[in-house]
């Protein structure tokens, strides 16, 4: 069980406790990268999503959109924006937007598509505007579905955001890619078990996200 | 002369050989993660609290980016293809095990009964009744599995140049030669998109019963059964 030393040897040496590449640095960082990333992501999949759902229309042209964008390779398309661009923050966020947009649109997308209709029909029927009817009754009716889309995304991106070192950026991706050339093993370990922490904490944020923004009356007891 | 399809001599491969190398190590985990995923859905449908701790090992395994996985294995199987094959592997694992148990559990109660009445035993009905109506959630799931493991081959390159189509990477950065990168990128995202393509196709011939075409279902005009609590979690 070599790997549980290394995570031991890891966390108990001081040094990786503070400085620029100590561990609330590093950890801070790579939230900023995901933050962003799944802002902007957000951003672009939730709106489309919602509209084209709530319409019904488009629904074939995103499934080829999401198919596409899947299909880009994130770390390819990282090495192949910083050859052109040069290093910096947006070429690390392109390859991580395109990798979290496609499950937060199709499940957005397929959330507000499987609402209910009979609430929709009364609502309409009752002479709600149609962006009422979106918000006030097929969000929160399709939320816990929404929220799973972006839960995924988000998981992804904290995962995916190591590459972020690869093009000479910080976040926990310093750990697994220096490590890497310093044939460090235990530097390894200890980043990739930051990086599976902070994935589990992202999981209890959305599962209490869920908690308090999903209606009780949604939330089958 | 640089051209695109120029590949460096130290590849040890050719263009086709390249793509060839790439799908070996791309779809072979795959289906040794559906070969896994099979029995392991099998039991978390029939033991139902066995689900739970299964989904949250994979989910734990699946947080875990692929770069590491790939160096923490270098220590047991070297700079080999195996070293990138058994995290593809973990990973389809991750997505398909969800995915079967869902289909399985889809299966209506009447059907199963009917397929009890007519003599068939657990094994068979397993086989000819609940894998054929599963079949689309289980493609669904492989679309997913093959296409991020297509995708995630090329970060093998970073451990010994076992990236295949990825090795197109490092060299454009050596040589700068920005075409091969471009190479590497469209050609990696194309052979995703056929073999989703062919994996769409495997669903199509493999459901006769299925209307062709649309996957979509017009919105339902009548009351949808709600599902059940434990599937909404998810």
């Amino acid at each position: 069980m070599n790997v549980l030393n290394f995570v031991n040897a890891f966390f108990s040496d001081s040094a990786h406790w503070h400085g620029y590449d100590g561990i609330p640095q590093r950890l801070l960082e790579h939230v900023q990268y995901s933050a962003l990333a799944l802002a902007l992501a957000a951003a672009i999949g939730l709106p489309v999503g919602l509209l084209t759902g709530h319409t019904g229309r488009g629904g074939n042209a995103l499934a080829f959109i999401a198919t596409a964008a899947r299909a880009l390779p994130s770390f390819g398309l990282l090495v192949l924006i910083v050859i052109v661009m040069g290093f910096g923050l947006l070429p690390v966020m392109i390859p991580l937007v395109i990798l979290a947009v496609p499950p937060i649109l199709v499940t957005t997308y397929e959330a507000v598509r499987t609402v209910d209709p009979s609430p929709v029909d009364a609502a309409r029927g009752m002479g709600m505007h149609e962006s009422r009817i979106l918000f006030q009754v097929e969000l929160p009716v399709a939320l816990p579905l929404i929220l799973s889309g972006l839960r995924s995304a988000a998981i992804q991106i904290v995962s995916t955001a190591t590459i972020a070192a690869y093009v000479s950026l910080g976040g926990l991706g310093r750990y697994i890619v220096d490590g890497l050339y310093q044939r460090d093993y235990e530097k390894v370990v200890g980043g990739a078990t930051l990086v599976a922490v902070l994935a589990l904490v992202t999981l209890a944020v959305f599962w209490a996200v869920g908690r308090l923004a999903v209606s009780p009356g949604v939330r089958r007891r | 002369m640089n051209g695109f399809f120029d590949i460096p001599s130290d590849l040890q491969h050719s263009y086709l050989g390249l793509i060839g190398l790439h799908l070996r190590e791309a779809l072979l985990p795959v289906l040794a993660g559906l070969l896994l995923a099979l029995p392991l859905a099998q039991l978390c449908v029939r033991f139902r609290w066995l689900y739970a701790p299964v989904l949250g090992a994979t989910t734990i395994f699946y947080a875990v980016p692929s770069l590491a996985f790939f160096v923490v294995l270098i220590d047991y199987t070297g700079q080999t293809e195996l070293t990138v094959m058994i995290p593809l592997a973990v990973y389809s694992l991750v997505v398909l095990v969800p995915a079967i148990v869902d289909g399985v559990r889809s299966v209506p109660q009447e059907t199963l009964a009917a397929a009890t009445a007519m003599g068939f035993g657990p094994v068979r009905r397993y086989l000819q009744v609940q894998l054929p109506i599963a079949v689309p959630a289980i493609i669904a799931g492989l679309r997913v599995a093959t296409v991020s493991s297509i995708s995630l081959v090329s970060v093998g390159t970073l451990i010994g140049n076992q990236g295949a189509l990825g090795n197109l990477l490092a060299d454009a950065q050596k040589y700068d030669r920005p075409e091969l990168a471009v190479n590497s990128v469209i050609t990696t995202a194309v052979l995703a998109i056929v073999c989703d393509a062919l994996l769409v196709l495997l669903r199509v011939v493999l459901t006769p019963w299925m209307p062709n075409g649309t996957r979509r279902r017009p919105k339902p005009r009548v009351r949808r059964r709600l599902p059940a609590p434990q599937d909404v979690t998810r």
